[in-house]
C-alpha cells in the first residue's frame, strides 16, 4: 500500500466530513419552524428589542457563512447544542447511550458473520441444492422483512407467547447495572465479577442483536456466495485440485480466502444497516441505546437532538469507510494500482 | 420410412415442452412476485369497495378482537377492522415506494449522464454531492430531512428523493461511461450522430438493463423506508392507515400480535414481490447469470 493512496483517501475523508457538517448545518437551518418563535414563545417574540438580542446571542443576525463557522467553532468544542425534551447537551445524552448500541450492535455484527459466511459458503458449494435454496430464502426474508415487524413479532413470540425471553430492556426492571467502567454491561459486569449481571445482560441482549442481525445477515450471506461462486470458476482452483489437494483444502486456503474480499467491503453498508436497525428493533425492545433516542427526539421533533445524531453518526461512517477502504487495500493491493 | 414420418413431429413438441417447464422452474420466483404485486395493484384499483368495513369505523365494544371470520385480521384497540385498515393501507405505501424510486431514478440517471458526458468540473461536483449524501446511513439522514421538513407525507418522499438519487447518479454515470468507450458507439459517432441521439439510441438501450433491475429492487427498499419514517412518526398523520404507522401504534400489544403483525405482514409480501422481480429480471437480462 502505497503512502500517497493513504494520504489521499485520508484527505478526501476529512472533506467529506466538512462537506457533511455543511449539509447538517443547512438541513438544520432550513428548518420551517422558526427558532425563535418556538424558542421565545409569543409574548416576548412580539417585542423587537428582544428578538434582536436574542438573534445577536445566537448569532443569527450575522450572514450565513458566518452562522456556519460559529457552528463549526462550536462542534470544535463538542457543543451540538442543548436537546429540547432532556435539557441536556446533545453530546452528553450521546456518551450515554452509545455503549448499550455499541454493545448491541458487536453482538448483532458477530452473529451475522457466524450466520452468514458459512451458509454463502456451504450454499454456493452445493449449489441448487436445498442448502442453497433455504440459504436463499433465508437471505431474502432477512433482507426483506422490515426490522421494526421483525422485531415486534420476535418480542410477542417469545416474551408474550412462549414467556422463554426475558422482559425488554438491558436488564429486569429495578436491576441495579453493574459499576461504572465502559458502560458496556457484558464487560462491567465481568468487571466487578458479578456473573448474575452477565448473564442477565447477555439473556436480554440475546434477541433484539438476533432481530438487528437479521437484514445483515441476508447481505453477507448473499455476497459470500455469490463471491464463492465467481472463485470456485477460478482456474487456480482447478489447479489447486489437479495438485491432488483435498477439496477442504482447496476450500478454506484458495477459495475462502480470496472469496471473503468482497464480503469484507461490506462493512461500511453492515454499519449503516445496523444504525438504522437499531432505531427500531431498541424501540421496540425499550433499549436505552442511541437508536432510542434517535426515535423519542423524532417523535417529539426534538431538532438538535435529531441533527447531534445525524451528525455523530455520519462521522464514523466516513471513519468506517476509511478503515475499511484502507485495509481493503493492505489485502488487494490491485486496489490502488486503480 | 412411414414410422419416421410419424414420428418427427413430436419431437419439437417435446423440446419445447421442456424448455418450457425449465424456463418456469429458472422464473417461478420472479412469476409469484409479479401475481404478488398484481394482487395488490388489484387492491389499490378496487379501493374501499374490497373493505369489509370503513378504516376508521371506530367501534369500542369490538375492541383488541383477535382473527375470525368476522374480522379476518381482528380488530385494533378502537374497534377498527385491521383486514380494511391493512387493504386501504396499500393505497399509501405502494405509490410512495414507487414514486420515490421514479422520482429519485430520474433525477439520478439524469444527474449522472449529464456528469458522465459534461466531464471536469461538473463531474466533480456532482459527483461529490452524491458522495456526501451517500455519506450518511440513508435512514438517519431521511429522518433528519423528513424532521426539518415537518410531518406529512410529502415531505416524507421528498426526504427519501433526497438520499435516493445518489446511488443511481453513480451507478447511471459508471454505465454511460463503461458505454461510451464501447466501439459502437464510436461507430455511431463517426457516422455523425450526436450526442443526444447516441445517448438516446445506443448508450442508455445498452444500460439500461443493470438500471432496470437495481430501480425494481429498490421499490422494495422504499417501501420498507417509507414505512420506517412513519414508524417514527414522520409519515402520513393519523387516523390515516399506513403499515409503519399501524406497527407503531400496536407495538405495545404484545398480546394482540395481530394489531402490529398483519400490517407488518402486508410490507413483507410486497417487498418480497419487488425482489422476487428485481432478482428475476436481473437473472434475465445479464447473461452471464443466466447460465448459473
Amino acid at each position: 500500500m502505497t503512502r500517497k493512496y493513504v494520504v489521499a483517501r485520508i484527505g478526501a475523508t476529512v472533506l467529506m466530513a466538512l462537506a457533511a457538517t455543511l449539509i447538517v448545518f443547512l438541513v438544520a437551518h432550513f428548518v420551517p419552524v422558526d427558532p425563535i418563535q418556538s424558542q421565545l414563545g409569543d409574548l416576548a417574540s412580539s417585542k423587537p428589542e428582544i428578538v434582536a438580542r436574542y438573534r445577536a446571542r445566537w448569532g443569527l443576525d450575522k450572514p450565513l457563512w458566518q452562522q456556519y463557522l460559529i457552528f463549526l467553532e462550536k462542534l470544535s468544542h463538542g457543543d451540538l447544542g442543548e436537546s429540547i425534551a432532556t435539557r441536556r447537551p446533545v453530546l452528553d445524552d450521546i456518551k450515554q447511550y452509545a455503549p448499550a448500541t455499541f454493545e448491541l450492535g458487536t453482538l448483532a455484527t458477530l452473529l451475522a458473520l457466524a450466520v452468514g459466511i458459512p451458509l454463502g459458503v456451504m450454499a454456493a458449494v452445493k449449489r441448487d441444492s436445498w442448502i442453497d435454496h433455504s440459504a436463499r430464502g433465508i437471505s431474502l426474508v432477512g433482507v426483506s422483512a422490515p426490522t421494526f415487524w421483525l422485531a415486534f413479532i420476535a418480542l410477542a413470540l417469545f416474551y408474550g407467547g412462549l414467556e422463554i425471553a426475558p422482559s425488554p430492556g438491558r436488564l429486569d426492571a429495578g436491576a441495579q447495572p453493574p459499576p461504572y467502567v465502559t458502560g458496556l454491561y457484558l464487560v462491567d459486569s465481568l468487571l466487578a465479577g458479578d456473573l448474575g449481571t452477565f448473564h442477565s445482560t447477555l439473556a436480554h441482549l440475546i434477541l433484539p442483536a438476533v432481530v438487528l442481525a437479521a437484514t445483515t445477515t441476508g447481505v453477507i450471506t448473499r455476497t459470500t456466495r455469490a463471491s464463492m461462486l465467481d472463485t470456485l470458476d477460478q482456474d487456480y482452483i482447478r489447479t489447486a485440485r489437479a495438485k491432488g489437494l483435498r477439496e477442504w483444502g482447496v476450500l478454506a486456503r484458495h477459495a475462502l480466502r480470496n472469496a471473503l474480499i468482497p464480503v469484507f467491503t461490506l462493512g461500511g453498508v453492515a454499519y449503516a444497516q445496523l444504525l438504522s436497525g437499531a432505531v427500531m428493533t431498541e424501540t421496540i425492545f425499550a433499549f436505552p441505546g442511541l437508536g432510542r433516542y434517535a426515535f423519542q427526539s423524532a417523535v417529539v421533533l426534538d431538532f438538535p437532538a435529531i441533527t447531534g445524531i445525524t451528525l455523530i453518526v455520519g462521522l464514523i461512517y466516513l471513519i468506517v469507510n476509511l478503515g475499511v477502504d484502507l485495509s481493503y487495500a493492505a489485502i488487494d493491493p490491485r486496489v490502488v494500482r486503480r | 420410412m412411414i414410422q419416421a414420418e410419424a414420428q418427427a413431429p413430436v419431437i419439437p413438441v417435446v423440446l419445447v415442452e421442456s424448455h418450457a417447464r425449465r424456463r418456469f422452474r429458472r422464473y417461478w420466483l420472479p412469476i409469484v412476485g409479479a401475481l404478488i404485486a398484481a394482487a395488490w395493484g388489484i387492491v389499490i384499483l378496487l379501493g374501499p369497495s374490497m373493505a369489509p368495513y370503513g378504516v376508521n369505523d371506530v367501534d369500542l365494544t369490538a375492541r383488541l378482537l383477535p382473527p375470525s371470520s368476522i374480522h379476518l385480521f381482528g380488530t385494533d384497540d378502537l374497534g377498527r377492522d385491521v383486514f380494511s385498515r391493512v387493504l386501504l393501507g396499500a393505497r399509501l405505501s405502494l405509490p410512495t415506494g414507487l414514486a420515490v424510486v421514479f422520482i429519485g431514478g430520474l433525477l439520478g440517471i439524469g444527474i449522472g449522464a449529464v456528469a458522465a458526458y459534461a466531464g471536469g468540473k461538473v463531474e466533480e461536483i456532482l459527483m461529490r454531492v452524491a458522495d456526501v449524501v451517500l455519506a450518511f446511513p440513508p435512514l438517519i439522514l431521511a429522518m433528519a430531512i423528513a424532521a426539518a421538513r415537518g410531518v406529512g407525507v410529502g415531505n416524507a418522499v421528498l426526504s427519501l428523493v433526497a438520499i435516493w438519487w445518489p446511488q443511481y447518479a453513480r451507478l447511471s454515470r459508471s454505465l454511460i461511461l463503461v458505454q461510451r468507450d464501447q466501439e459502437y458507439v464510436q461507430a455511431a459517432r463517426a457516422l455523425g450522430h450526436g450526442p443526444v441521439r447516441t445517448l438516446a439510441r445506443h448508450i442508455i438501450p445498452n444500460a439500461a438493463g443493470p438500471m432496470i433491475a437495481l430501480l425494481t429492487l429498490d421499490v422494495g427498499n422504499a417501501i420498507i423506508t417509507f414505512s420506517s419514517l412513519s414508524f417514527l412518526g414522520l409519515g402520513p398523520v393519523p387516523p390515516t392507515p399506513e403499515w409503519g404507522a399501524m406497527v407503531s401504534a400496536g407495538r405495545l400489544l404484545i398480546n394482540q400480535w395481530w394489531v402490529s403483525g398483519m400490517p407488518g405482514f402486508a410490507i413483507l409480501s410486497v417487498v418480497l414481490a419487488f425482489n422476487f422481480l428485481g432478482d428475476g429480471l436481473r437473472d434475465w437480462l445479464d447473461p452471464r447469470s443466466r447460465q448459473r
